[in-house]
């Protein structure tokens, strides 16, 4: 049987008294593009934010590419060195030109020189279509373009996984597309990529997995044409109702 | 009506004083008078000197103790909140005099004047800026630590490439008035000997017993030091934030 790439079991995650995830298991494997819906407080950002720690589980395991995520400090080294993440506040370096915004990591962390890093950023800022502002300040982009920047920035640190927590939810809608469109051309790389959005479109075309979350847990789990055409749960037929007729 | 109320009485302070001001002790015109300003300028570089020294090492020590009070370990975060609340209920002049008379009773090492002076007005002023820091780099939000982490940048580097970049931008002003501060208190370290521009002032005053002119002279010094260091600060920051 082939091993899956990121495998996540029986997780659960408490705040006090509040239970963001309760018993949640997920498989994930390589090239596979898993899209995770549900309405806010369902835990979704959590289970994507455990998978690189930026938050801790309390029970159940994950497990990256072989990896056991534990507090080990090298494992979570490699295991972030993986994950690459794109924020829903894309998180840009505010003070640093957005050339400098992509070398950082790939600098400081992979120890590439300055020649081959900037290289390797002006490569990937071709990819999403903004070589011209390498030189400008992330104040002076659009919310499109910040987002496009962030999403090189992850690109830079060569990940096997892409998450994507909520990436177009702080956008104006015109903005929206262009950010979706270097999704969709990344999942067509075969790049792996887990995307927390409310964007049904996208992961109608997308997505090879549908996920939906509900109170912390799984709801519905499928091949995404199977979930949309055939949603097994009421709750998830309600969902999508509520989203296609807003 | 306020107007002519500040008229009145800056005439009736001039006309009521004018028999006894004895501007000629500072009068540049005449060689005794340029002799004693001199005098009194040459206490600038070691306030200047000083305060410098000071400011220098209370911003180093100032970030060392503030790192801890951001730990989430509880034992780090005492260490910051001990050395904070204990530094900081101390006077300076109590400081100053006990870095100078106390110190060496304590530990057999002497400090001269100049380092003893340092020393107090840096630890007196370290807890100040360890304040000053813990808020700037508090108020830089998660998603950057987190964005940090998630290009694998380790503890050291997301300090020094992300977080304290942005932090030192949001503290400049605050740390603009900790140097003017520190500026001023330099003048206490003029009891014990220190010959900055305070002593030079008192050690004139002992000698032309003209405490009026002297004094007044002394609070230009100090005033023309500090519009100067204030116009340098704003200029940093207004170069700092150019790039926003």
């Amino acid at each position: 049987m082939k091993s899956a790439l990121i495998s996540i079991q029986k997780v659960s995650k408490r705040y006090d008294r509040f239970l963001a995830l309760d018993d949640v298991s997920l498989e994930v494997n390589a090239g596979e593009k898993v899209v995770i819906c549900g309405p806010s407080g369902s835990g979704k950002s959590t289970l994507i934010r455990c998978i690189n720690r930026l938050e801790t589980h309390d029970s159940g395991e994950i497990i990256v590419d072989g990896l056991r995520l534990s507090n080990d400090k090298h494992v979570l080294e490699k295991i972030r060195g993986h994950c690459g993440m794109v924020f829903q506040q894309f998180n840009l370096f505010p003070h640093l030109s957005v050339l400098e915004n992509l070398t950082l990591g790939p600098r400081r962390a992979l120890g590439l020189d300055e020649k081959a890093a900037n290289e390797q950023a002006m490569r990937y800022l071709e990819r999403v279509k903004i070589p011209d502002q390498a030189h400008k300040f992330p104040g002076q982009l659009s919310g499109g373009q910040q987002q496009r920047v962030a999403i090189a920035r992850s690109l830079c640190m060569q990940p096997r996984i892409m998450l994507f927590d909520e990436p177009t939810s702080a956008l104006d809608p015109e903005m929206i597309a262009e950010v979706l469109e270097v999704m969709s051309e990344l999942a067509s790389d075969g790049m792996t990529m887990i995307v927390v959005t409310h964007e049904m479109g996208f992961a109608r075309r997308v997505a090879d997995k549908m996920v939906f979350m509900d109170q912390g847990q799984i709801v519905e789990v499928g091949p995404t044409e199977q979930v949309f055409e055939a949603p097994k749960s009421e709750r998830f037929a309600a969902f999508i109702q509520q989203i296609l007729n807003h | 009506m306020k107007r002519n109320i500040l008229l009145l009485s800056g005439a009736l302070l001039l006309s009521g004083c004018s028999e006894n001001w004895g501007w000629y002790v500072v009068d540049p015109r005449t060689p005794n008078g340029l002799a004693n300003l001199k005098f009194m300028m040459t206490g600038a570089y070691n306030t200047i000197l000083m305060s410098l020294m000071a400011i220098l090492i209370s911003v180093i020590v100032g970030l060392l103790i503030a790192l801890p009070g951001l730990s989430s370990k509880p034992y780090y975060r005492a260490i910051n909140r001990t050395y904070v609340e204990v530094v900081r209920a101390v006077p300076i002049l109590v400081l100053i005099l006990w870095v100078y008379y106390g110190l060496p009773q304590l530990t057999g090492l002497t400090l001269n004047v100049f380092w003893a002076g340092v020393f107090a007005l840096a630890l007196s002023d370290s807890a100040f800026q360890a304040e000053i820091f813990r808020g700037g780099i508090q108020s830089i939000s998660r998603g950057q630590y987190e964005a940090a982490q998630s290009i694998s940048l380790n503890y050291r580097d997301t300090m020094r490439f992300v977080i304290l970049p942005q932090a030192i931008r949001r503290i400049l002003p605050a740390l603009g008035n900790q140097l003017v501060y520190m500026l001023k208190m330099s003048s206490l370290v003029s009891v014990i000997g220190m010959q900055e521009l305070t002593r030079k002032a008192n050690e004139l005053v002992v000698t032309e017993y003209r405490p009026l002119e002297i004094y007044t002279i002394l609070v230009l010094e100090y005033l023309l030091l500090i519009l100067i260091l204030s116009a340098g600060v704003r200029w940093l920051e207004q170069r700092m934030n150019a790039a926003y």
